[in-house]
């Protein structure tokens, strides 16, 4: 027994011992404290999606390979906790040089002093206008890619159900939206026919909802000042579209919590149209080919409504070698790499000419209709820095009316809660 | 009279095996789903082969985990991370709860008392000041052959291990248990001219199998489980544990086989441990002083 | 998935009520003028001060530097000053109604937790108590759950509570059809008992592994004597096995009241809070406020009314079952 405590002692020792080595050779290479003399760190949200990882990776190894001043070293991170991880780090001042943001973030990270303007030799005025995220003026994040929101459903159902497709000449209006969901229930198909992603969380919910509210006529906040939200979010317009939305789950006509993979759902026809984003259209087409049609969203009211602005790269205010990263920022704006990015991701180029190299987004392409959306239905979300705190008061209403809260009280609440956090900060003033 | 105790056995037997069900079968469940394509999962959701491993049974979920995942090397981080833990944590602890029930130390009553007080402090509300203060915390560097000091924790090994070493439960067991040893045998060793150390490492702590064993497991789970504090503290991939590779497996396209197949992954190594350890863990417990 | 914050590191329990006062008795009182007084306490202190400064730089000054927070405006990113804004955050926390609405919640949940598990346990470990054949199969699988970390298992039982998950297509196989389970996350009548069960599940092993300590602690001879006298099973159970468990039941009690009252992964993991509400809890709110909304002194705040809290329940605990002399 002796014996074997002293073995367990010597045991410990080397335990000891051996973290103070793995504490010697453990620092990680991530943060920005160890980036020594000519390295800079860049982090990405895309670890556990290797095809966009890898593009992203081929970008920063020919930059590499371009010139010998500065490395660059990619962390990939995954992507549902990489705002928590993010936001940690710069809490304890511990960011790399270069960010991976989601552009709604974007004000609040610039207003809270972590991001630098961008100045880069790339002409940023050709790309998409939701691709380059803006704070008081300047830009302080740019993006390779958008998403756009859209509708999709089988040619084969809509004529069963006898209903025309939706098309940008012609969107489906309310009342279209209402009769085609009642034909195809009726078809008996589908126990509901429409999935719009109701079990989505997190920034779903306000860019899968917030355009639908927009559509109706309210918004998330008061755009003039970012002041407050009362009468956007809690006027007749968002009651309307609450109620609305309400209504389609009331009705029968979707799930009030749908499955966890709503394209997924679709391609085993277990709904009839699907309310998702461009990134599902290459399976979409791979599994349905000519049966596909992809529609734009219904208008509300206002005209069809998408959220814009998706992943994009910022250079943080602490880097001390931000020249060269806003170099290499402006070397993987070139058109080849935005479109390998694009190719990898299935999003939208920013660019036109990184279009054109994309045969499915070049003219008369298969993806080019979700470009098209993007050019004419995108909406910002709010560029305010309260931005994160609206959204999760969003998101959380939408969940509370979607399981039967009161609209207007449960609205009024969230622009409550949303003035309260705006002059609790000042009104987020420079 | 025989039958009838018999009867009583075998309904108790019974019940044993109901609540062994109940307790078996999601995990029945996840480890034969990890073998099953997407489509058959559902597919048996109605029926019994839910928990059988029949149909399209392969190992391409875990392929595609390798692929998808650092699975190794996670769970070399984590192994290291738990079995550092443990072992600095069963001699801090032992050695603190040894003053504290064999020795008079002026005061020992006040520092016990503050010890426990810890335990009701849950960890999620002291994450954001203390990823802030590990942050401010020295660090030294072995670098070539000169020691150098830097600031800040985050993105390390220590950050992992140190702040989770000492802990209250396991100081209060290891309390308990050294109160139900004889104090004759300290006097005994006194009288032989040991010092207190001595005493700890040949007299108590010898006779403390069982008490280390449940300490050892304790501290193994939470360590083993950990999320939250990695999330926010360790940066690099090459230093991430096993709990946070469960997130990337939520990009698009969620591929519930290869969840499975990852859960199983990170689950099995435990329960194998836990087998290994099954009988003395059990037995230890039962003596370690819980019943206080 | 918003799994986002899912912290796993589960405060086991605290038996500080459960102590018995055995420091204070039979000790030869304290002379300095005793051989190796001052050696004892330089060892002594010496051995304490380890896990002592461990847990001082580790809990108690992040405690206070949080506890601090909760009396300024601090956010998680910002950059305005932090000010000292006095006791403006419990003014708001005390008349936000999700505050209230998570208070009824983690009341509901351990009112119905702390009997049932620990009477669940009970039955385990009563089951497993005596030597026969397969016992340490049974205790190995009885203690399965709880070396399943609990974002595995929440993710496994959000897949199986699905409308056409596992649960409801067992209920409706045993049921002949009868039952058409709900969705159980998705309605605020079934989330919190689906949480409910799920966390039995997974901790009643832990606490069966407490009460059978206890159980081996009794003395056989008591069982032997009660035999001779020809008593029932029952009435063995009652007037043997209940008092000789009377420490056993405060420890298992304090451990899984302070368990239920920190109630977190689980909602991170499969509800968020939701549906409207019905899953909040304190601890939900603290995390939620503190990371996604960002404001920091706001969570501090809730920290510190959660720690007064869980410090009146445990003094009252401590007090409804302190020994009667």
């Amino acid at each position: 027994m002796n014996k074997k405590f002293t073995k367990i002692l010597a045991t410990s020792i080397a335990a000891a011992a051996l973290t103070a080595t793995l504490a010697g050779c453990g620092k990680g290479s991530a943060s920005s404290s160890t980036e020594g003399s000519g390295e800079i760190a860049l982090w990405t949200h895309n670890a556990g999606n290797p095809e966009e990882l890898a593009a992203v990776q081929k970008i920063v190894d020919s930059y590499n390979g371009s010139q010998d001043n500065v490395k660059i070293r990619i962390q990939a991170f995954p992507q549902d906790s990489y705002n928590d991880s993010v936001v940690s780090a710069a809490a304890a001042g511990n960011l790399p040089c270069i960010v991976d943001i989601d552009g709604p973030n974007v004000p609040n990270w610039a207003w809270a002093g972590y991001l630098k303007p961008l100045e880069l030799d790339a002409d940023l005025s050709k790309h998409l206008p939701s691709t380059v995220a803006e704070w008081d003026g300047k830009p302080y994040a740019v993006g390779y890619y958008d998403v756009a929101l859209a509708m999709m459903a089988r040619a084969s159902d809509l004529k069963a159900a006898g209903v025309r497709p939706a098309t940008m000449e012609k969107p489906w209006t309310k009342e279209e939206f209402q009769d085609a969901l009642s034909k195809l229930k009726a078809l008996g198909t589908w126990e509901h026919p429409l999935d719009l992603g109701t079990a989505g969380t997190g920034e779903w919910l306000p860019y899968g909802y917030s355009p639908l509210l927009q559509s109706f006529g309210g918004d998330l906040v008061n755009r003039d000042g970012f002041q407050s939200a009362e009468g956007a979010l809690n006027g007749d317009k968002a009651v309307e579209w609450a109620e609305w939305f309400r209504g389609l789950a009331d009705q029968g006509f979707m799930a009030k919590k749908s499955g966890k993979d709503s394209t997924q759902d679709f391609l085993n026809n277990k709904s009839a149209i699907v309310y998702t984003g461009s990134w599902a259209g290459d399976k979409a087409r791979a599994a349905l080919g000519d049966d596909l049609v992809v529609m734009p969203p219904v208008d509300l009211g206002e005209g069809p409504k998408i959220g814009g602005a998706s992943w994009q790269w910022g250079v943080t205010s602490g880097c001390s070698n931000a020249e060269a990263a806003m170099d290499y920022l402006s070397y993987s704006l070139k058109p080849e790499n935005i479109a390998a990015v694009a190719k990898a991701t299935g999003a939208i180029p920013a660019s036109e000419e990184a279009a054109a190299q994309i045969p499915a987004f070049a003219q008369g392409g298969a993806n080019r209709i979700f470009m098209d959306f993007s050019r004419e239905y995108a909406v910002m979300r709010p560029e305010t820095p309260a931005y994160p705190f609206i959204a999760t008061e969003y998101g959380k209403a939408v969940q509370d009316i979607l399981n039967g809260a009161d609209a207007k009280s449960t609205l009024d609440n969230a622009v409550k809660a949303i003035d309260a956090n705006i002059k609790s900060n000042g009104g987020y003033k420079n | 009279m025989k039958n009838q105790l018999l009867l009583k056995n075998a309904g108790t037997m019974l019940v044993r095996i109901l609540f062994a069900v109940v307790a078996a079968f999601p995990i029945v469940f996840m480890l034969v789903s990890s073998l099953k394509p997407d489509q058959q999962i559902f597919g048996d959701m109605s029926s019994l082969a839910a928990f059988l491993p029949v149909g399209n049974i392969s190992f391409d979920n875990y392929t595609a985990v390798f692929d998808r995942v650092p699975a190794a090397r996670f769970l070399l981080n984590s192994v290291g991370v738990s079995a550092v833990t443990v072992i600095l944590g069963i001699f801090v602890n032992s050695l603190c709860a040894f003053a504290l029930s064999r020795m008079q130390v002026r005061g020992k009553k006040i520092v016990f008392t503050a010890i426990l007080a810890t335990l009701i402090v849950p960890f999620q509300t002291l994450a954001l000041p203390l990823v802030w203060w590990v942050n401010q915390l020295p660090y030294f560097e072995l670098n070539g052959f000169s020691l150098e000091f830097s600031k800040g924790w985050l993105d390390t090994y220590q950050v992992q291990i140190i702040p989770f070493i000492a802990n209250a439960f396991s100081i209060y067991l290891f309390h308990q248990y050294f109160e139900s040893i004889p104090k004759e045998l300290d006097e005994a060793a006194r009288i032989d001219g040991a010092g207190w150390f001595k005493i700890y490492r040949q007299v108590v702590m010898p006779l403390s199998g069982p008490a280390t064993a449940t300490v050892a497991i304790l501290t193994f789970l939470p360590a083993w489980n950990s999320y939250l504090w990695p999330l926010m503290v360790v940066q690099s991939e090459e230093l991430r544990p096993v709990m946070i590779g469960i997130q990337y497996f939520f990009q698009l396209n969620v591929s519930w086989g290869e969840v499975m197949a990852y859960a199983s992954l990170i689950t099995v190594p435990v329960v194998v441990l836990f087998i290994a350890f099954q009988r003395s863990f059990v037995n230890s417990i039962a003596s370690s002083g819980v019943k206080g | 998935m918003a799994t986002a914050s899912l912290p796993t590191r589960p405060s086991p329990a605290t038996p500080e009520t459960a102590l018995p006062p055995s420091n204070a008795k039979g000790k030869a009182p304290k002379t300095h003028s005793r051989p190796g007084f001052r050696r004892e306490q330089l060892s002594g202190w010496g051995m304490i001060a380890p896990a002592a400064l461990l847990l001082l730089a580790f809990i108690f000054i992040p405690a206070v530097l949080g506890f601090g927070l909760a009396f300024t405006n601090a956010r998680l990113i910002s950059p305005r000053p932090v000010e000292f804004v006095g006791v403006e955050n419990f003014a708001r926390l005390f008349s936000d109604p999700t505050f209230y609405r998570a208070l009824l919640n983690v009341a509901y949940f351990t009112v119905v937790i702390v009997p049932v598990q620990s009477g669940l346990a009970l039955v385990m470990a009563l089951l497993i108590n005596k030597k026969f054949r397969g016992v340490n199969f049974f205790r190995t699988v009885y203690f399965l759950p709880v070396v399943t970390s609990m974002v595995v298992v929440s993710l496994l039982w959000l897949f199986m509570y699905r409308k056409d998950g596992l649960i409801n297509e067992i209920l409706a196989a045993v049921s002949f059809g009868l039952i058409d389970g709900p969705d159980w996350l998705g309605d605020p009548n079934t989330a919190m008992p689906a949480i409910i069960i799920l966390s039995i599940w997974q901790a009643a092993g832990f606490h069966m592994i407490i009460w059978l300590a206890g159980l081996q602690g009794i003395s056989g001879e008591l069982y032997e004597a009660s035999q001779l006298d020809g008593t029932s099973r029952w009435q063995q159970f009652r007037y043997v096995t209940w008092p000789g468990l009377f420490h056993t039941r405060s420890l298992v009690l304090v451990t899984i009241t302070i368990q239920a009252l920190g109630l977190f992964d689980q909602i991170s993991v499969m509800t968020q809070g939701g549906p409207m509400d019905s899953t909040t809890t304190i601890i939900y709110e603290a995390v939620q406020s503190g990371y996604r909304q960002q404001e920091t002194s706001y969570a501090s705040a809730i920290s510190l009314v959660f720690f007064v809290l869980v410090l009146i329940v445990s003094a009252v605990q401590r007090y409804l079952t302190r020994e009667k002399d």
